[in-house]
């Protein structure tokens, strides 16, 4: 099937087999391969991406599901090389050691920050509590969290903080 | 200290947080092939056939590789890092649900697990041995016909068996448990995978494979494939984990080879979540009987255990080849003990090979949790509170370097100073009175201690080796002249963050910045010879190395330094990062003004070369001996079995902490795996050899909901042979932290007239033990 997907604010169009997983659409077909494949099952969440506005596991979608729709991934993250506050807060806290589950963890981070700006740690941990990550315990990943909201309400104060990112022009 | 220790942010962290690491499925060769493996529905059976030919007529198929085509090229089996085989493809039968059986190879990895479905296989079912109880009885199903000793795979013991006997005979109080420390799996993130490329004209085998152990590797499959070793280039990349999951051989890596052999072009093999859990290797899977003897008044007089140890269908375990249990033996833990003894049965079963994968310390966690969950029986028989009986019976600093009961020698400890940190920042006596309280309100809260001695850093080379390669490690160490320096390392991090830690050790020794020292690991064609990183050992031994490298760098060094000043080297001394004048400490030069000289005319007397590079090699004098205190607060619910860890408290000494930041995040994450592998994880199977933990849905894993916030302590007892005082630490938190948290769930039940439960502790579990009706967890039929 031919599909195009926008991908990071850039339009790919493929031909896919129908049954192609988004996660392997994205990662084998357009080398963007900072969004992992962890468990087959929905439950690792290595491979948490965007869809539209929504964080989804893409092992659990199929390419042609995205046909004519946003996908934002870890690529698309930084903007005009600046590091996105999530980003930073994970190296400030030391939110990654191995880096596996990181881009995932990212990507839900920034969504929970867009939505809920000033998360309690509780409400961090229930967020993320559909991904696994095997190295932290959590507990620097929800510190790190915390910071990029300080740092987020900071930037919100330059007027940058809601730029749409997902209609955001590549870098 | 100095600058260069501390809470550095991490060197490798851009990389990851913009998506551009390189895990292995990252990589991608021009012509790559993917490759598949067609694994065993059964746990026992015979191979009656394997017919491929439909398989090898999907157009999109390039090879089909069985265990015969396989036997062809004397590939079929491999040896083990224990000196057993291990099947690549089977031949004869399959020993585990999950065994290899044959490897496809096809343009796209869609089609090459198609192609899976095309493969027809005749098996002649056999009658599976899942029960390790009952490996050794007569008409058990025999797992190795090509073994002499049929299902038993050694017999081995440590310690003194009349002494310990005599300790029990002159004891007031014995306590004895059956327990289980249940099979388990490391569960890294990113599973296992390789991509072999071979060139025919220059006879090269190039592999990209998950290996914390990639010169160890390639030494292996010198000896696997018959290719000269120097002909064979391992490349680690970017490791998603790996915890001791990533220290075998696997078919898998094998077959890949072969494949890459057979089709003149690159393959790639990356196993899915289900193979990992069900084929790589476990761990654990200990049944052990414990005794503790003791006075009356709480003094423990002796130690024994009986193990029965579920070595899986091959014995694959990774570890000192002299040791066939590990580090086992180190079972009479942080305590005085008059007398030990220690018989362990290794056996054969119809489950996965393994055994030592989970960052265990080569069986220190097993050991650990024998010893914790004994004494706290003990206190409790005694009436004692545990903490007090702990502290009574610690080692004292005094006593070290301590050699224990069966022939450790402990390095150095300060046991009473750690444990009395970590009840005072649990306000231990508050946690008592609370705990009354709610009890009086039919609210079942429990206080869980664990005191562990560790024993990491494998090791020294009269003692151990594995399958004959002794265990040291180099470093090498190029310093350009524009003072910018380039460590190459053979160990492999798989997160710990050695890119940053080692530019450290280097930046601390030279009066360098960190961010002027480049780390290079995980390229064997980059790095020098060493046997990796698991067991903690990285810091212990390798970075060791880096350190005795500096310091033969920062004399040469002081030799150019002498000639650049025109003083005598024994002039000069080494101060706040410089080589200075004696007497005269502004006439100073740092090593990067000293590199330039070093590369330049400069005229240096006779017998020095210039340059500053050098080489090192460490071989450890001891292992090093962290230790810590733990305390686990947890609230069960008896209607449900539900088990809520409230606080971790937790106090760890590892001698002199390089990057604080980095090794507070391996406690963190030992803390889960203790509350994981304690509540949840488990690898059991029904009676017909199913594997019951086969994928995430499964086999669970703790999430943020169920890891509490943290509450870390610090004590600081430097290792008196490391150069710079450390220890390692890598394992300290999940060898620590599972004993915590059974003995505080197995506290909370206490009521009930529970005195033990084995893990995993899983509501139904908990449950079952609050109803007096104690299970087999490791089993569905029992």
């Amino acid at each position: 099937m031919k599909i195009t997907v926008t991908v990071n604010g850039t339009d790919y169009t493929r031909v896919v087999e129908p049954r192609l997983l988004l996660i392997h659409f994205l990662r084998d077909e357009l080398r963007l391969t900072g969004s992992h494949w962890g468990c087959d099952t929905s439950n690792c969440g290595a491979c948490v991406i965007w869809l539209d506005e929504t964080p989804v596991k893409s092992c659990t979608v199929l390419a042609v599901m995205a046909d004519g729709r946003q996908v934002a991934t870890v690529e698309g993250l930084a903007r005009r090389r600046a590091l996105d506050p999530v980003q930073e807060g994970f190296a400030a806290c030391h939110g990654l050691q191995c880096g596996f589950c990181t881009p995932g963890m990212l990507m839900t981070a920034r969504w929970l920050l867009d939505h809920n700006p000033d998360p309690t740690a509780d409400e961090i941990r229930e967020a993320i509590s559909g991904q696994v990550c095997r190295c932290t315990g959590y507990e620097n990943i929800v510190r790190s969290v915390l910071w990029a909201a300080k740092h987020d309400n900071a930037a919100e104060g330059e007027g940058d903080r809601h730029e749409p990112r997902l209609r955001a022009a590549p870098a | 200290m100095s600058h260069a220790y501390g809470p550095l942010p991490r060197k490798e962290d851009p990389r990851f947080l913009k998506g551009q690491g390189t895990f292995i499925d990252d990589v991608a060769l021009p012509g790559m092939l993917h490759g598949a493996i067609l694994r065993s529905p059964l746990a026992h059976a015979r191979i009656v056939s394997v017919d491929a030919t439909a398989a090898r007529a999907h157009p999109m198929v390039v090879a089909v590789l069985t265990g015969a085509d396989l036997a062809e090229r004397g590939l079929a089996w491999m040896p083990t890092l224990f000196g057993d085989v291990q099947s690549v493809l089977a031949t004869d039968k399959v020993r585990f649900q999950g065994q290899e059986v044959a490897f496809v190879v096809a343009t796209d990895r869609y089609a090459a697990r198609d192609a899976l479905e095309l493969i027809a296989v005749d098996y002649e079912p056999l009658p599976p041995l899942m029960d390790a109880l009952t490996a050794l009885e007569p008409g058990a199903p025999a797992v190795r016909e090509d073994r002499p000793g049929g299902n038993r795979v050694f017999d081995w013991s440590a310690g003194d068996k009349e002494a310990a006997d005599a300790a029990f005979a002159a004891a007031d109080v014995v306590v004895e448990c059956d327990m289980l420390y249940p099979r388990s799996h490391p569960a890294p993130l990113e599973t296992c995978g390789a991509i072999a490329e071979y060139e025919a004209t220059s006879g090269r085998l190039t592999l990209w494979s998950t290996s914390q152990a990639p010169h160890a590797h390639r030494t292996m499959y010198a000896t696997v494939t018959g290719l000269p070793e120097h002909k064979i280039r391992i490349v680690s990349p970017d490791l998603g984990g790996g915890f001791g999951a990533k220290v075998p051989l696997y078919p898998g890596y094998v077959c890949a080879i072969a494949a890459a052999m057979e089709t003149g072009r690159p393959v790639k093999w990356v196993e899915d979540r289900s193979e990992s859990l069900m084929s790589t290797a476990f761990a654990r899977d200990y049944h052990m009987h414990g005794e503790i003897a003791a006075t009356a008044d709480g003094e423990i007089l002796g130690l024994r255990a009986r193990v029965l140890a579920d070595h899986g269908a091959f014995n694959a375990a990774a570890q000192p080849s002299k040791f066939p249990a590990g580090f086992f033996h180190i079972f009479t833990g942080s305590y005085q003990v008059q007398a030990a003894y220690c018989e362990v049965t290794g056996v054969f079963t119809n489950k996965a090979p393994g055994g030592v994968a989970y960052s265990c310390s080569f069986r220190v966690t097993e050991a650990v949790y024998l010893v914790e969950r004994l004494t706290d029986m003990l206190a409790r028989k005694l009436g004692m509170d545990p903490a007090e009986l702990r502290m009574r019976n610690l080692l004292r600093p005094e006593q070290f370097p301590y050699t224990s009961p069966t022939g450790w020698e402990y390095d150095s400890g300060e046991y009473p100073r750690a444990l009395q940190l970590a009840l005072d920042m649990a306000g231990y006596d508050k946690l008592r009175r609370e705990q009354a309280e709610r009890r009086a309100r039919g609210e079942y809260m429990g206080i869980g201690l664990s005191f562990f001695t560790e024993a990491v850093g494998a090791g020294p080379r009269s003692k151990m080796d594995i399958l004959g390669l002794g265990m040291a490690d180099g470093a090498d160490l190029r310093v350009h002249p524009t003072g910018k320096a380039v460590l190459s390392i053979s160990v492999q991090s798989q997160g710990q963050g050695h890119e940053t830690t080692f530019a450290q050790l280097v930046a601390h020794e030279l009066g360098l910045s960190p961010d002027d020292v480049e780390v290079v690991h995980g390229d064997t064609d980059r790095t020098p010879y060493g046997l990796g990183t698991y067991g903690s050992r990285s810091t212990p031994v390798s970075g060791a190395a880096a350190v005795v490298v500096s310091r033969k760098v920062r004399e040469r060094a002081r030799l150019v330094a002498a000639a650049m000043l025109e003083v005598s080297a024994d002039d000069l001394e080494w101060r706040d990062g410089k080589w200075r004048v004696r007497g005269d400490p502004d006439q100073a030069l740092g090593v990067a003004e000293i590199a330039m000289a070093a590369h330049s005319s400069l005229e240096l007397p006779a017998g020095i070369e210039g340059h500053l590079d050098a080489s090192a090699v460490y071989n450890p004098p001891n292992l090093t001996f962290p230790f810590g205190a733990y305390i686990c607060v947890s609230d069960v619910d008896p209607g449900t079995g539900e088990v809520k860890v409230r606080r971790f408290i937790a106090v760890d000494d590892c001698g002199v902490r390089i990057n604080p930041m980095i090794v507070e995040g391996q406690v963190h994450r030992g803390l889960a795996d203790g509350i994981g592998i304690a509540l949840m994880q488990v690898i059991s199977f029904d009676e017909i050899g199913n594997c019951l933990g086969g994928s995430f849905m499964d086999y669970l894993l703790p999430t943020a909901l169920e890891c509490p916030s943290p509450e870390l302590g610090t004590t600081v007892t430097p290792s008196p042979h490391h150069p710079i005082g450390a220890k390692g630490v890598g394992e300290s938190a999940t060898v620590g932290s599972a004993p915590a948290v059974v003995n505080s769930v197995v506290d909370a039940l206490a009521p009930f007239g529970v005195v033990h439960a084995d893990m995993p502790l899983t509501p139904a579990n908990v449950w079952l033990a609050i109803q007096g009706r104690p299970v087999r967890t490791d089993l569905s039929f029992s």
